[in-house]
């Protein structure tokens, strides 16, 4: 049985532990509003920008259609976007992104498909660098908070890599956030474009007139469109990660406790089987007079 | 004049404006066109400049930086790339 000194170092151990992990809860509380409030005021931007897209894809037809939104046809050639936080501590967050992630690119070399991967963020390439290093094109790190600047980055490297024929399809692994509770590892096609719905408005009978013509507004729309979709992901993955981190921190808190609780009866069990073992040394001694 | 244009003004990181407006003056890349209430359907790509919302005599603008423009029966959506009230 360990002695007393021990055990007591052993709780105030556990107990600055504990106040780790409640500081961290607190923390993450808080940017969890921020973050959640970003993501939502990010929201109608990506979602009218889907819709003027939808719109501009009903009127573009045929061989005209910019590759960006149609694909070049083919899908031997793969881009991962594999995008998670900078930062762990948050339960099973990161790892249930690459846990999805390596599946996905698993299943897609079992068919024999040449797969590239671009990280974003510190843990999706930590996670992911031992198995499928050789086949990184890129990493990115998400840095202080989500910022178009990096989004645009990613953006342009994924837009240049489908201009010089390096790629035909490319989809992004992020992890989307519904609840605090709940947030579900998404894919999302990014090229070709995923155009959503019966293809936009209803124009009462008028029709679109487009300036300058609607070919070259898709052709300046799709890029950016890619910087949209990257950030909304970035945005979805912070919200998602300081909700993980504050349900995993409230977690650990209360395990803590637990253990201190547990650490204590021990310890005082201890402490009174001591006190009676020195008090019938000392009456066993009286006795023996 | 009928009625009046359901505006939205919004950049990458935030809904800027979203309300019913008068006339709304924007700067298109190709020259610079104003919307009023039942405009036909028109989009459009915009170059750097600023964009004038009038409301009953009152004049808010805005300085953009590059984006698109949406109109459509259901109102007038502004996408910036950028976007400041001035």
């Amino acid at each position: 049985m360990a002695s007393l000194k021990e055990m007591r170092n052993r709780i105030k151990s556990v107990e600055s532990t504990q106040k780790i992990t409640k500081a961290l809860q607190m923390v993450a509380a808080a940017k969890l509003r921020r973050a959640q409030q970003a993501a939502q005021s990010a929201r109608p931007y990506a979602e009218r920008m889907a819709s003027v897209i939808a719109n501009l894809a009903a009127g573009v037809s045929g061989d005209g259609a910019p590759k960006l939104l149609v694909g070049t046809g083919q899908d031997v050639k793969q881009l991962v976007i594999v995008a998670t936080s900078d930062r762990g501590l948050a339960g099973g967050f990161n790892s249930s992104i690459v846990r999805m992630a390596r599946e996905r690119i698993s299943t897609l070399i079992a068919e024999g498909k040449d797969v590239k991967i671009i990280t974003l963020g510190k843990k999706a390439r930590d996670q992911l660098k031992r198995l499928y290093g050789d086949r990184f094109v890129e990493s990115f790190e998400v840095g202080a908070s989500p910022s178009l600047a990096v989004a645009e980055s990613v953006g342009q490297k994924v837009a240049a890599m489908f201009e010089a024929g390096e790629v035909d399809v490319v989809s992004l692994a992020y992890s989307k956030f519904k609840s605090v509770v709940t947030q579900t590892p998404t894919f999302q096609q990014m090229i070709p474009a995923q155009v959503s719905g019966s293809g936009g408005v209803d124009l009462q009978g008028a029709s679109y007139e487009y300036e300058p013509d609607a070919e070259a507004i898709l052709e300046t729309l799709l890029p950016r469109n890619l910087n949209v979709q990257v950030l909304s992901a970035m945005l979805e993955n912070q919200a998602g990660f300081f909700a993980a981190q504050m349900t995993a921190m409230d977690n650990a808190t209360r395990a803590a406790g637990d253990m201190i609780a547990a650490l204590n009866l021990l310890k005082n069990r201890t402490r009174q089987a001591q006190i009676t073992k020195e008090l019938i040394e000392i009456i066993s001694g009286a006795e023996a007079l | 004049m009928a009625g009046k244009l359901q505006f939205s003004l919004v950049s990458p990181e935030r809904e800027l404006f979203s309300g019913d407006v008068d006339q709304v003056d924007a700067p298109g890349s190709e020259g610079d066109f104003g919307v009023l209430p039942g405009h036909a359907p028109f989009m459009a790509t915009l170059r750097e400049g600023q964009i004038r919302l009038y409301r009953g005599g009152q004049v808010t603008t805005f300085e953009v930086r590059g984006g698109f423009a949406d109109v459509t029966p259901a109102g007038f959506t502004v996408l910036a790339e950028s976007a400041v009230e001035v």
